[in-house]
């Protein structure tokens, strides 16, 4: 059931219609248009197409929580069933964000339920959450079919049994990578005996009791995605499982288990061992199996002989994310490093996707994985040790993203490390044309590195900056360009309460938002927040987030 | 393009090209810089010498390395205040080896005196990650303190070098979540590593106030005697045991009960963290046992394992 337009009287935004079509033949061409970045081209053609577009959108994608306001959303959008939510700034997941920050979903919900009855998706990233939200959720809406949460915090697995308890219709459960009170107990156990409809549940965090009986029905049930906390419970269900497409959550892998797999790998497309301590060797068997994989998760136990065997077995990757097993640790020697990225680049031409955690790397090695796949959309180098230079040269890293951001022309994301000078911005500037997204720590000299990335990249959209030497001049030398970027972020720079002031006042469609450490002088703005609103100032802020 | 200012730790590059102390000191305070270095270091010395406001003429050996490291604003003042604390309390009780033990180790890895270094000890409220030593504190040497006689600044420490390395918030850039995931459930290579057949089994050692994790190999430690001098060696400076125990001072031919006698009725007890994730005093046990159940050591402050029995069932929560 959605709402119904009101008919508008041809003269009412006092211009000629450009067409004779009625407002119900327009919505229904428009209904198809699905990326919302073209939903916004629609709507701008003109008012008839802005309404026509208005009407006929059923999903709404809003990156940031704080942009707009629950009631403009409904208020333009009335036939929604599908709405994507994303709150905190993304440095939030490392701790640089203090606790009770906002973007909680509740005020969102209470309107939804109003407004969206029939409300079936809900996606949020960054967002607290609390168990009484997803009660409330949970009730109010029954046709509810898919909850994603990634990243989020505020709730437990209380919430979660609610969910379970309460959704008759739900189709997809994901839930990654939060900060979840986990009570364990059995929150799966929740979902009703006869329960069909769940094709996609994802849970791989958590440690609950899992009821096997009950995992095996639902795996034989499911025809595409699994992910599974103790997959060694599941060796039957695994023979089953020819269709699997995806495959995660594998915390206790051990070598004996890994070929109880096998069978069900033939088709993997996406494979996440992100949280299993592989050896090279035991990946390399596994990979044997799996050559139609696309995605490829790893910890960094799986060391360069590993990757090797990524390289060798997986032609058509394109997306490689290897993650630290143990980040903090000084003393540790191993690890990935170039040669295990170089070795991958030359048997994954078709990468696109990196995001690579190593504790050293050279310029050499970045500009031969890049010639070998020039086609990055996504390149994330983080050297884990801040300031370091090319280890074989000593030479800051400039070169390597130099050569990725000449080489790869279609880069839309890309996240820095290591030792880099001014010179590694001016190349960004230069040729980074399609960046959207850039992240930069413990990098830079002078303002002049941000100047250049704030005049040279066209399509900047998210510019989140942390240890670096920018400060005022750098700050204000993108008046002209928040506006057009979703957020920027600076912390532990060299920005002053005045500078923000400066930029708040000068720019009064800009959220101009400071968090001070304890300890620092009254003149320095710690944590720079500035991003664009429809809806003002946050009603929500708490004391430490100061509104300027 | 030439190369850039020398950064310290937070990417500043300091205007003065050269790292000389006093020059830069003086520079830091006059400029009343916002850094507020001074009050948020934590500095090791002698009781009564931790006041934040040092001098500018008691800049330690550190900055003759040039690695000035500068401070994170969200430094600490709580959290790792333990381990200056810890000195504090044991004023009567350093021990130095003196002689080549500790040095060689200092020297080596340079580990226990670095330049000052960040103390990302202060965690904002919310996920605490176990296995993550969140915070170092600082370890600059004061003139006052006796030590050993081989010049501290013989360490290099690079930036790249991660003897040198501090820890910082939020950085390598890993979710809480994968964070917290890592430590409830180790990478094997800590734990199987002997069943790879790699030889070695390290086993992670912390010291109650210590700013940093050790390992040590078990493989290469036959008993109970080689596993308390690996950690004598390591932690040394710290001190396990203080020599004033009943009993002669030398700490020649330690045995077990040797061991034990130290660290009874000092600061600290030996403890280990066995695969049930208990809790126990390290000795009860056959060294083989031992070695296959020891999945952690802590070196713990007596006061906090009053209770902790042998076989105690009482859970010890890491404070990393």
């Amino acid at each position: 059931m959605s709402s119904k337009r009101k008919k508008e009287s041809p003269e009412s935004d006092g211009s000629t219609r450009a067409s004779n079509f009625p407002d119900e033949v327009l919505e229904r061409v428009l209904g198809p248009v699905k990326s919302h970045k073209d939903r916004s081209s629609v709507s701008l053609v003109c008012k008839d197409w802005y309404n026509a577009e208005r009407w006929s959108r059923t999903h709404v994608f809003i990156g940031n929580c704080y942009s707009v306001s629950p009631e403009i959303v409904t208020r333009r959008f009335p036939n929604i069933r599908s709405v994507t939510l994303k709150g905190k700034p993304r440095f939030s997941d490392f701790n640089l964000v203090p606790p009770n920050w906002g973007a909680d979903i509740q005020n969102w919900l209470v309107l939804f339920a109003t407004k969206y009855p029939c409300l079936e998706e809900l996606r949020l990233k960054r967002m607290t959450v609390t168990d009484e939200s997803l009660e409330f959720l949970a009730l109010s809406f029954p046709n509810f079919k898919a909850l994603s949460l990634l990243s989020c915090d505020g709730f437990s697995t209380d919430g979660l049994a609610a969910i379970a308890t309460h959704c008759k219709n739900l189709v997809e459960l994901d839930i990654q990578e939060n900060d979840i009170d986990d009570k364990s107990g059995g929150w799966l156990s929740c979902f009703p005996e006869t329960f069909t409809s769940l094709e996609i549940l994802n849970f791989a965090n958590l440690n609950s009791d899992v009821n096997f009986d009950f995992l095996e029905r639902l795996i034989s049930t499911f025809s595409q995605d699994l992910t599974a906390n103790q997959c060694s419970e599941l060796e039957s269900a695994f023979n089953n499982c020819k269709n699997l497409r995806t495959l995660s959550g594998l915390w206790e892998a051990t070598a004996l288990f890994l070929p109880v797999l096998y069978p069900a790998c033939s088709n993997l497309t996406f494979l996440n061992l992100s949280y299993a301590a592989l050896q090279s060797s035991e990946l390399a068997k596994l990979l044997a199996h799996c050559p139609n994989l696309r995605r490829l998760w790893v910890l960094d136990t799986v060391e360069d002989k590993g990757l090797e065997a990524v390289g060798l077995n997986c032609p058509l990757l394109e997306e490689l994310r290897v993650f630290p097993a143990d980040p903090f640790d000084n003393e540790i020697i191993h690890g990935v490093t170039e040669s295990g990225f170089v070795a991958v680049s030359y048997g994954c031409r078709r990468l696109h996707y990196v995001l690579y955690f190593c504790r050293q790397m050279t310029n050499a090695a970045v500009a031969t994985v890049v010639q070998n796949c020039p086609d990055f959309t996504h390149f994330r180098l983080c050297i884990m040790t801040p300031h370091q230079p090319d280890y074989l040269t000593d030479e800051p890293m400039d070169e390597a993203f130099g050569a990725v951001v000449k080489t790869c022309t279609k880069l839309q994301r890309l996240a820095v490390s290591g030792l880099l000078t001014d010179l590694t911005f001016e190349y960004i500037g230069k040729y980074a044309k399609n960046l959207e997204t850039l992240s930069v720590a413990f990098a830079g000299s002078s303002d002049w590195g941000m100047r250049c990335v704030l005049d040279g990249c066209p399509k900047l959209r998210k510019l989140e900056i942390r240890d670096c030497p920018f400060g005022n001049a750098a700050l204000l030398s993108g008046l002209g360009k928040y506006e057009s970027m979703r957020s920027l972020w600076m912390s532990a720079c060299k920005v002053t309460m005045n500078a923000c002031r400066l930029l708040a006042r000068q720019m009064p469609r800009l959220n101009v938002e400071v968090m001070k450490d304890e300890e620092s002088d009254d003149s320095q703005a710690d944590k720079v927040y500035v991003y664009r609103s429809v809806s003002g100032p946050r009603r929500d802020a708490p004391p430490f987030v100061l509104t300027l | 393009m030439s190369m850039p200012l020398e950064h310290d730790y937070i990417g500043f590059s300091e205007s003065v090209p050269s790292m000389e102390i006093s020059g830069r000191s003086s520079e830091r305070s006059s400029t009343g810089s916002r850094l507020n270095l001074k009050a948020t270091e934590l500095r090791l010395g002698l009781p009564g010498s931790e006041s934040p406001e040092r001098d500018e003429d008691d800049c330690g050996v550190e900055d003759k390395n040039g690695f000035q490291l500068g401070v994170l604003k969200c430094l600490v003042s709580g959290a790792k205040r333990g381990f200056s604390d810890a000195i504090d309390g044991a004023a009567g009780k350093w021990v130095y080896s003196g002689s080549g033990g500790s040095e060689t180790e200092l020297g080596k890895s340079g580990n226990l005196f670095s330049p000052r270094a960040i103390n990302a000890g202060k965690t904002l409220a919310g996920s605490e990650c176990n296995n993550q030593p969140k915070g170092v504190a600082v370890a600059t040497v004061e003139d006052g303190i006796p030590q050993s006689p081989k010049p501290l600044h013989e360490k290099k420490p690079q930036v790249s070098a991660p003897a040198a390395k501090a820890q910082v918030v939020g950085w390598p850039p890993i979710r809480s979540f994968r964070k917290n995931s890592m430590a409830s459930h180790p990478p094997k290579t800590d734990d199987d590593a002997e069943k790879m057949g790699s030889g070695c089994l390290y086993i992670k050692v912390s010291m109650d106030g210590a700013p940093y994790l050790r390992k040590v190999d078990l493989k290469t430690c036959g008993s109970y005697m080689d596993l308390s001098s690996a950690l004598e060696k390591m932690f040394g400076c710290f001190t396990i045991g203080q020599c004033g125990s009943p009993g002669a001072p030398s700490r020649d031919g330690l045995s077990e009960s040797r061991l034990m006698d130290l660290l009874h009725g000092s600061e600290y007890v030996l403890t280990y963290e066995d695969k049930d994730c208990d809790w126990m005093l390290v000795g009860d046990v056959p060294w083989e046992m031992f070695t296959e159940t020891c999945r952690r050591l802590r070196i713990m402050k007596s006061s906090e394992a009053i209770g902790l029995a042998p076989r105690a069932m009482e859970k010890c929560k890491s404070r990393n």
